[in-house]
């Protein structure tokens, strides 16, 4: 049986860490969830993965996130900072991810 | 263009959506419109992020096209002749006798009673890689877009990303560079197949030097670039590239920019409007669509719509102090063209 919350972790670039349990049934993407809990993304294209600043380097949980899909993929490829473990947080969905998820909102673009 | 001089009503700062229709709702009260975007074409970020996306949300479309929204905003508009400034960022705001004059970054400048900001979230600036002095050289061998490739005619010039627009520019200045390279972080490209086919056959042909799984790491020279530093993965010590220019090529995103130091009231990159007007603490500056916001703001394109239509019936009060606005349908009135 699906998870009803996965325990979310999330640090932005100065190193502030903030723990979030975030229902899986609310309908939300991380980006969604992230910005709701104050962190500066500016979600320009609003979830569509073709802004990039909702960038995330994903620090714990990576390898049991669904794959990326072709949008996101080349959104990815085209930018100038990019971790081996970057998503696009618009792009995840809390009931697909792990019971667990770390990630470092990287949006270098939100500055 | 340098040197120009617009006399225009209403100067609209963005030629997004909402811009473009608030040429329709200023047009409808007799008062002429000069438009002026950072990006080379009309539509904002329905141009330049997702033209080929449906928005389901625009009253009478049940489903259209960004690309398609815009196309019909400029027909509806046409009849208005508004003036464009394209390609052209707005730096400077000074307040005249008769209102504002807006200057570009390329000298144009647009005497205007009003003016409407219609930014969105501000111009389109090129993403910037993390590079050692990039930005020292910046204007002295680094460029962040190609504008005019004859620049670049026997010249070495460096290129550095994996996308379509790398793709297209490398494909096309191997022709016109005296040495051509080509740096991307990755081994394959994700572009236009049939773009990354010609590349690879370019650097086959040796007329383009193509280095795959490298970052730029520095830039040197003395007071213009004269070479670069790349990394190449797994590599120990670090490639010497000598070059007159260094182009990285990374996308857009949107910066408030200059707007941010004209004086007005802003909060978390939004300028904070009067709802009545969608005036802002400026007199005579008004902030609609995205860029602005105020208790139960939402970034939709229909609001931006509404906003405009609000702003040009109070706008019409500074343009033409001396007359009387009666409220008009366009159903018994029709659509009057200049």
């Amino acid at each position: 049986m699906a998870n009803s919350h996965i325990e979310l972790q999330a640090e932005d670039l100065s190193g502030r860490t903030m723990n979030v349990e975030v229902p899986t049934d609310m309908g939300l993407s991380l980006m969604e969830v992230l910005k709701g809990e104050g962190f500066p993304i500016l979600a320009t294209c609003g979830g569509m993965a073709l802004c990039a600043t909702c960038h995330v380097e994903v620090l714990e949980g990576y390898s049991e996130l669904p794959e990326a899909g072709n949008e996101e993929l080349d959104m990815l490829e085209s930018l100038p900072v990019l971790t081996d473990t970057s998503r696009l947080s618009c792009q995840l969905r809390p009931e697909h991810c792990p019971s667990t998820l770390k990630l470092r909102v990287l949006g270098e673009d939100n500055v | 263009m340098s040197n120009q001089s617009i006399q225009t009503d209403l100067c609209i700062v963005g030629a997004g959506p909402v811009g473009l229709f608030a040429v329709f709702e200023a047009g409808l009260l007799k008062m002429r419109c000069h438009l002026v975007d950072a990006l080379p074409q009309v539509g904002g970020q329905l141009s330049e992020i997702y033209p080929k996306k449906p928005i389901y949300d625009i009253p009478g479309y049940p489903s259209i096209l960004a690309g398609e929204l815009v196309e019909n905003l400029m027909e509806q508009i046409a009849p208005f002749k508004p003036g464009f400034t394209l390609g052209e960022r707005v730096e400077c705001l000074d307040k005249t006798e008769t209102g504002y004059q807006i200057s570009t970054s390329t000298g144009t400048k647009i005497q205007s009673k009003v003016v409407v900001i219609a930014g969105g979230l501000g111009c389109f600036e090129p993403r910037k890689p993390v590079v050692e002095n990039l930005e020292v050289f910046e204007g002295k061998g680094v460029a962040y877009m190609v504008l005019d490739p004859e620049k670049f005619r026997n010249k070495k010039v460096v290129l550095a990303g994996g996308g379509d627009s790398a793709l297209d520019w490398a494909i096309f200045l191997s022709d016109v560079c005296s040495e051509l390279t080509l740096i991307h972080r990755s081994g394959s490209f994700r572009g236009a197949p049939e773009s990354a086919e010609k590349v690879f056959d370019l650097a086959q042909a040796g007329k383009i030097n193509l280095i795959l799984n490298a970052e730029v790491q520095s830039l040197h020279g003395s007071t213009q670039l004269e070479g670069l530093m790349v990394r190449e993965a797994g590599q120990e010590s670090d490639l010497d590239i000598k070059t007159d220019f260094f182009i990285p090529l990374f996308g857009l995103t949107p910066k408030l920019g200059p707007i941010a130091d004209w004086g007005l009231n802003i909060d978390k990159n939004a300028i904070l409007v009067n709802t009545e007007d969608y005036s802002t603490n400026v007199e005579g500056i008004y902030a609609i669509g995205d860029i602005n916001t105020y208790p139960g703001k939402l970034k939709l394109i229909l609001c931006g719509f509404h906003e405009a239509a609000l702003m040009a019936q109070s706008a019409f009060a500074r343009v033409f102090p001396e007359q009387k606005l009666s409220f008009k349908y366009t159903t018994v009135n029709g659509v009057n063209a200049f």
